[in-house]
């Protein structure tokens, strides 16, 4: 009974049917154009009309930027020679002002031939962020990382190698001291001690100390004044030194605000609060005028220098307040936990605390370093040359007069690969950080 | 008693600030260098060339007086300014001398307490206006809409004269030059005004300059001059006479073709003698050396050198010399003697 087939069912199939591929109209790029722009009648108006207004947008720019001219010497020969090749009628670029003066809008005023060492800076400063950026890097870029920032501004300004050599010996130095305080006094007592010796050292001893050296073996390249700096140089020093500063400091800032301390706190809180309570520009305005009265006559302090204080300043205290909000969007749980486990305040923080109240404020961070990055044309109000403000110069020359769009259109371009690249790095961070629903 | 420190203070770092001040010659000389605050771009005046180098009509002002001092016409620190930073920097010492196309004014020469040494442009406020509209001259501007530069003396001229002239208007206040040349090309605004050498640069740019009528109408009085602090004469001296030195040299025509023939030799001219330094002592007076005045003119020619060189007719600006001429001509270019 069992191996004869049973007749009552009149068909059965003993071979599965193989898979059909989908129907036409579900995979590929047509599937892929149903799915996301034609999944319904308002879904397809819609990108048609989005179709339209991009290829209206293009065919109004487009022959701008194509009609251009690349050789010319002068907005009038531009004007002739885009004429001549495209019809009396034709209007377009004028790429020729970017091609005379596209390294002045890099570089400013920098010596031509001394090109090398602001792209040697920016290449160490690359090599110097990728370890701590990255997680794939090998550990032993760290060494760059740590000689960037007595490496950078030694090639940017030049001079005598042993001004940077002294200031990096303020670090030794700090350390040295907690060693030898420690013991002795205790923690209080061997921090105030690390963070005195270095400063005394930097404001009485440091240029005193490489003079000499300089005097014993003189060592270095030829400076270049701060006067020099210009164009995205400029943007990029001061961009760069207020971002990577006022990550700590905003840290420091953040937790001061939380310290049951009194005095600590009130005065993170009078920083944090004056600084983000007046404008960027009164900073700079400040930074320009009122530290020039306040000096002693004859104290030549860089102009640059007290721009990147100022910015730093500003930027530290909206960096402090978004990883407040991270600090805050932690669960007491996770302080109490940290408690519990007998960590100190320093290990609960570095271990417990920090690395997940950062991990919430990475999108606020990144935001506020564009930010900041982009409120570096600002200078241009006080007189300094950044991209913005060298545009403005280089339509001062006869030959360029008028010119408007194409160096907006540029500078808007680089500011625009800098931001973009700012902006993927922060996504990419957020996914390697997101360890919780995996 | 807490009040009184902050004042005092203030008061301290002043005196610092003027006693510093007081010897700008021997500071220059020690530093090697003219620290000379000029514009951060205007067309004609000041800007810097595709190699970087500052080029223009003011700029001649300070690379003149650096060949005076240091006999070096190059060894002048620009220091861009603004609007609104060119006073402090000029107060605090961070620059030797202003040149910035700021005009002589009672407040500013009085209250802010600095000394203006001469004139080297004399401008006047005006109007341009499409030649399609078909006005010819500012006083027919009854209820146009104006493209005026906030913050400026233009900005009170313009207002003066229309209500003397009991005529309205509207105001489309703009922050740059270039702002408003795209708000008056776009049609914004039926008049752009500002200083008349403004307005004829502006105009050369345009695809159509002869479509652009600036009006006869010169609304205001605009002595654009260099100038120095208050309080040390013996260098404001110096940016004085350099600047006239340019001046007489175009008068006795003295050039920067002709200067070494005549330097060679005792001219029958002897104000020419002393202002070159062949004849008297002039430059010693000063504290410079006796051909101060040959070093100043060879840095880039006299006045109507300058002049032609950077806004004169054959440049793309096109400036008439007008009142710039030299009195013999009917201008207002008038150096007091050389003796």
């Amino acid at each position: 009974m069992s191996d004869a087939p049973s007749h009552d069912t009149a068909f059965v199939r003993d071979a599965m049917l193989p898979p059909a591929p989908a129907p036409a109209s579900s995979v590929g790029p047509l599937g892929w154009l149903r799915r996301n722009l034609f999944s319904s009648w308002l879904n397809a108006a819609l990108t048609l009309l989005s179709l339209a207004l991009v290829a209206w947008l293009l065919a109004a720019v487009l022959p701008w930027i194509v009609h251009s001219s690349w050789t010319a010497s002068s907005l009038s020969e531009c004007r002739a020679q885009i004429k001549e090749a495209y019809g009396p009628e034709a209007s377009g670029a004028c790429w020729a002002v970017i091609r005379e003066r596209w390294a002045q809008l890099i570089f400013g005023f920098y010596p031509s031939e001394l090109y090398w060492r602001p792209i040697l800076a920016f290449g160490i400063a690359l090599g110097g962020m990728a370890p701590v950026l990255f997680p794939g890097f090998p550990r032993k870029v760290l060494y760059l990382s740590g000689a960037a920032p007595f490496l950078v501004p030694w090639l940017l300004w030049g001079g005598t190698v042993w001004l940077p050599v002294a200031v990096a010996l303020g670090f030794v130095l700090g350390y040295a001291a907690f060693r030898l305080v420690t013991p002795f006094g205790g923690a209080i007592l061997g921090t105030i001690a690390a963070a005195l010796v270095p400063v005394m050292w930097w404001f009485w001893l440091a240029g005193p100390a490489s003079g000499q050296l300089q005097a014993v073996l003189p060592l270095g390249i030829e400076p270049v004044s701060s006067r020099s700096f210009g164009g995205f140089m400029l943007s990029i020093t001061i961009g760069v030194t207020a971002i990577t500063l006022s990550l700590p400091f905003g840290i420091l800032l953040a937790l001061g605000r939380q310290s049951r301390m009194l005095i600590v706190k009130s005065i993170c809180v009078g920083v944090i609060e004056f600084v983000r309570g007046v404008p960027l520009i009164t900073l700079l305005f400040v930074a320009w005028l009122l530290l020039n009265y306040f000096m002693p006559p004859d104290t030549n302090f860089d102009i640059v220098l007290r721009v990147i204080i100022m910015v730093t300043l500003f930027a530290s205290a909206y960096v402090a307040e978004v990883i407040r909000g991270g600090l805050a969007a932690l669960p007491r749980g996770q302080y109490e936990a940290a408690d519990a486990l007998g960590l100190d305040y320093w290990k609960a923080q570095r271990l417990i605390i920090m690395p997940q109240a950062l991990k919430i404020s990475i999108p606020g961070i990144v935001s506020t370093f564009i930010g900041v990055f982009k409120d570096t044309t600002l200078v241009s109000i006080i007189g300094l040359l950044d991209p913005v403000g060298f545009s403005n110069s280089i339509r001062a020359d006869v030959n360029w007069n008028g010119i408007v769009w194409e160096l907006y259109g540029f500078i808007a371009a680089l500011f625009f690969v800098f931001c973009f690249s700012m902006s993927r790095y922060s996504m990419y961070l957020e996914r390697r950080l997101r360890t919780e629903h995996r | 008693m807490k009040k009184s420190i902050i004042p005092g203070a203030l008061t301290m770092v002043a005196c610092a600030a003027a006693s510093a001040g007081a010897a700008t010659l021997d500071d220059v000389k020690a530093r090697g260098k003219l620290n000379c605050g000029t514009n951060t771009g205007l067309v004609g005046f000041a800007a810097p060339d595709a190699n970087g180098d500052w080029q223009g009509f003011d700029v001649a002002v300070c690379r003149a007086v650096a060949a005076a001092v240091l006999g070096d016409s190059s060894a002048v620190e620009f220091v861009p300014t603004t609007g609104k930073t060119r006073f402090t920097a000029l107060a605090s010492g961070e620059i030797d001398m202003l040149v910035r196309n700021t005009t002589w004014t009672f407040s500013r020469d009085v209250d802010l307490k600095f000394t203006f040494v001469g004139v080297n442009y004399y401008d006047g406020q005006g109007f341009m206006v499409p030649k399609a509209l078909g006005v010819s001259s500012a006083k027919e501007l009854d209820g146009a809409t104006v493209c005026i530069q906030t913050g400026t003396t233009t900005e009170l001229n313009l207002a003066d004269f229309f209500r003397v002239n009991n005529i309205s208007y509207e105001p489309v206040p703009i922050e740059t030059n270039e702002q408003a040349q795209q708000q008056y090309l776009a049609g914004a605004c039926d008049v752009y005004t500002t200083d008349a050498s403004g307005l004829a640069a502006t105009r050369a740019t345009f695809e159509d300059p002869s479509a652009h009528v600036v009006l006869p109408e010169i609304i205001s009085k605009e002595p654009l001059g260099p100038l120095v602090r208050h309080g040390d004469d013996e260098w404001a001296d110096i940016v004085r006479w350099t600047l006239n030195a340019l001046i007489a040299a175009e008068e006795y025509g003295v050039t920067s073709a002709n200067i070494d023939e005549l330097t060679a030799t005792v001219t029958t001219n002897p104000e020419v003698n002393r202002l070159l330094g062949t004849e008297g002592a002039l430059g010693g007076m000063l504290g410079l050396s006796p051909d101060w005045a040959v070093k100043a003119i060879k840095a880039g020619g006299n006045y109507g050198e300058l002049f032609e060189k950077y806004i004169g007719q054959n440049t793309p600006i096109g400036l008439a010399r007008g009142l710039n001429a030299q009195w013999t001509d009917g201008g207002l270019m008038y150096a007091p003697p050389f003796r």
